[in-house]
């Protein structure tokens, strides 16, 4: 279990600022709160490109995927509370 | 259990812009390249550069290189080395071309021509007029360059260790580089990698500071792995910071928000920026504007519990206005401090940006270090980007001008590793002591025991640097922050891990940071104690004047005895007449 989590928290550094306050945030606080499939939507999520990645949480630009969108959701609304 | 090793022609650390287009000079000249990460390569920080890359293609109003090279020099406050801004500037035009050419989707004019975009500090004619220099792909210039960068590299065949930590330097006794221990994150098992030419490009030191607008990596890990070579590092004191971070958190709040009516207020609701620059107010440039910001928070006029920030006020611009051009901006403000712009201010404060100094360099990328007179390269040891200081950008960086910095001096210093390749075809014997002694500063890791916490540390260390070492510097702010940066480092003894697994052992990694950070946080504020003036980023309350006659040289910063040593700028440029220094206005 602790192998895991360290991977995901390294998949988590990234080139920009904020998506390290925001990926790594989450997976402190909220991560845990997945089910199965959310995790899975979780690590899918962590493999796309930095700027693209930026361009959902900032610019609003979602991908087409229904639980990349959710997670995504969750992400934001984490780092808001 | 023997320690694996590889055999290359050239190591690369680090795979940013910088590393990546060394890189590929070298695998095109069918040199056998390795390039280490500690990221995915794509991951690196160049992709965070969202405004442009500076040339004077003269697209959109006249230039000329030497233009770009005044305000450089300018820029820089008369610090920058005006032979290697001048080989930047005059490099700039092809090596943009060649990135157009390579793929990179820069936006167009309806003519077919590259846009080009105004930025702060460009000008027409040496002063005159503003300049449109910045070449930009949307805002995404960062992103582009560097995934092209890396696709060429993939085609080109350069060898790639993703997620990999370099650890430290490997040397013999006559001064040669001869490699790098690394530590395979995922498996956390130790390689040497054994090169004939080893190229630092690790990046910035961003997270030196606590309010910061860089990437967690950013941790300066090749500045001071040159530190522990013996290496003295230059300039350190000139760290450039942005007026408007998210306070608390750090990431920019672009000059976008004031550009479009937004400005600064105090606890009292007053536009202080009316009493420190009457002309340009808000839109003042960078460090005018975090000079008036700190001195406001330290003369108690913040805001807040603490009065630890002031506020970038946009309310008065309205919904509309920040709807159409400022979404980014909101987008922000809002993920980020829980603030609508168009209805409330946003907490700002000074943020750390951009590291000028670094380890001392040529413009072939040689790292140089002084003799009895002059100074010297180091045979195998290259440095470029922003971990180097080569120095163009001298005491203030212009924006625009780093990600042109990366590509001009990466190719440079791929160039001349080509060269020297040719004359040196054979690894020299590794040296067993050198590799024993990186061995130790990764082993020490390993050791049991109750003690401090890698974060609790890191997070002082920020602090201390943050109140000690930001805008606002006298000599005693200073001495009492060189106090306690001496006494963090001295407790980094007593930090253990909890975890002593190997498999992504991120804990051993962040470590291993730590130590950089200490290492750099030392030499930051030794450097600027010592220097009694006001120049660029580095300004002095109590020697608020650029002071030519004493202080128109580089800092030298060395770990062993935390000495300082000094040497002159080269004020002298390859072909063209030198820039006198002369009040810098704008
Ligand atoms: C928010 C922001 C916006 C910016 N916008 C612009 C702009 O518009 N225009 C401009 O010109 N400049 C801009 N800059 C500055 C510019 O982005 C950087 O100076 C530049 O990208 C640095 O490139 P680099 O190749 O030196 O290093 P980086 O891109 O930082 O790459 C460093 C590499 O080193 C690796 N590394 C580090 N340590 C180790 C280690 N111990 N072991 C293994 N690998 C390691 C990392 O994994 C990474 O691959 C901006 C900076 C910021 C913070």
């Amino acid at each position: 279990m602790m192998s895991v989590d360290s991977r995901l928290a390294w998949q988590c550094r990234r080139g920009m600022l904020e998506l390290d306050l925001l990926l790594r945030g989450f997976l402190d606080n909220g991560y845990e709160q997945l089910d199965a499939s959310g995790r899975d939507a979780f690590e899918r999520l962590l493999k796309t490109q930095d700027q693209t990645l930026f361009e959902y949480f900032m610019q609003n630009k979602l991908p087409k995927e229904r639980e990349l969108i959710d997670v995504i959701e969750q992400i934001r609304h984490a780092a808001q509370t | 259990m023997t320690l694996a090793v590889r055999k290359f022609d050239t190591l690369v650390i680090g795979s940013g812009g910088g590393g990546l287009r060394a890189a590929l000079q070298l695998s095109q000249a069918e040199a056998n390249v390795a390039v280490v990460s500690k990221v995915f390569p794509t991951r690196s920080h160049t992709v965070a550069a969202q405004g442009g890359i500076n040339a004077a293609l003269a697209n959109v109003l006249p230039d000329n290189w030497h233009w770009h090279m005044y305000d450089t020099v300018k820029g820089s406050d008369y610090l920058g080395d005006q032979d290697a801004i001048e080989y930047m500037c005059r490099a700039a035009s092809h090596l943009v071309y060649e990135l157009e050419h390579a793929g990179v989707p820069f936006s167009r004019l309806d003519n077919g021509k590259i846009y080009q975009r105004p930025f702060g500090g460009q000008s027409q004619d040496f002063g005159g007029d503003q300049a449109a220099r910045t070449c930009a792909a949307a805002d995404r210039t960062g992103h582009a360059i560097l995934h092209s960068l890396y696709q060429q590299n993939i085609r080109a065949k350069t060898h790639f260790f993703d997620e990999y930590f370099a650890v430290d330097l490997v040397k013999d006794e006559q001064g040669h580089i001869l490699g790098a221990l690394t530590i395979e994150i995922e498996t956390g098992e130790p390689l040497l990698i054994e090169a004939k030419t080893t190229l630092l490009a690790t990046g910035g030191a961003g997270q030196l500071f606590c309010n910061n607008t860089n990437a967690h990596i950013n941790t300066g890990d090749g500045i001071a792995m040159a530190l522990r070579a013996g290496i003295p590092v230059q300039d350190m004191e000139f760290f450039q910071f942005h007026p408007t971070g998210i306070a608390g958190k750090g990431m920019l709040m672009s000059e976008g928000a004031r550009g479009e009516g937004g400005y600064l207020v105090n606890k009292d609701g007053e536009r202080f920026m009316e009493r420190y620059a009457p002309h340009a107010k808000d839109l003042a440039s960078r460090d005018v504007v975090s000079r008036a910001v700190a001195t406001e928070i330290r003369e108690g006029r913040g805001c807040g519990p603490d009065g630890d920030y002031v506020l970038l006020k946009m309310d008065h611009v309205g919904e509309e206005v920040i709807a159409k051009r400022l979404p980014g901006i909101r987008a922000l403000a809002e993920t980020f401090a829980g603030i609508d712009p168009a209805k409330e201010p946003v907490p700002v404060s000074p943020t750390a940006h951009y590291t000028m100094g670094g380890i001392p360099t040529n413009r072939y990328g040689q790292v140089v270090a002084p003799v009895d007179v002059g100074e010297e390269a180091i045979p195998g040891l290259y440095a470029v980007g922003e971990c180097a200081c080569v120095s163009v950008h001298g005491a203030n960086r212009l924006g625009g001008n780093s990600l042109l910095d990366i590509v001009v001096f990466g190719r440079a210093a791929g160039n001349h590793i080509i060269e020297f390749l040719k004359e040196h075809r054979y690894h020299r014997p590794m040296d067993q002591g050198s590799v024993d002694k990186a061995m130790v500063n990764l082993h020490r890791w390993d050791r049991k025991g109750e003690g401090e916490t890698v974060g609790g540390l890191r997070g002082e260390l920020q602090q201390v640097m943050d109140d000690y070492c930001s805008v606002f510097r006298t000599k005693e702010i200073l001495t009492e922050g060189v106090q306690k940066i001496l006494e963090i480092e001295k407790r980094l003894n007593n930090v253990y891990l909890r975890d002593h697994s190997k498999i992504f052992n991120t804990a051993r990694i962040e470590a291993m940071e730590l130590v950089n950070l200490v290492d750099l946080a030392v030499a930051t504020m030794i450097s600027a104690l010592a220097r009694e003036e006001s120049r660029g980023a580095h300004s002095r309350m109590d020697f608020p004047e650029r002071d030519d006659k004493h202080w128109l040289k580089h800092t030298l910063y060395y770990k062993e005895g935390k000495r300082l040593d000094y040497k002159p700028v080269r004020v002298k440029p390859l072909t063209v007449e030198s820039f006198p220094p002369k009040p810098r206005v704008y």
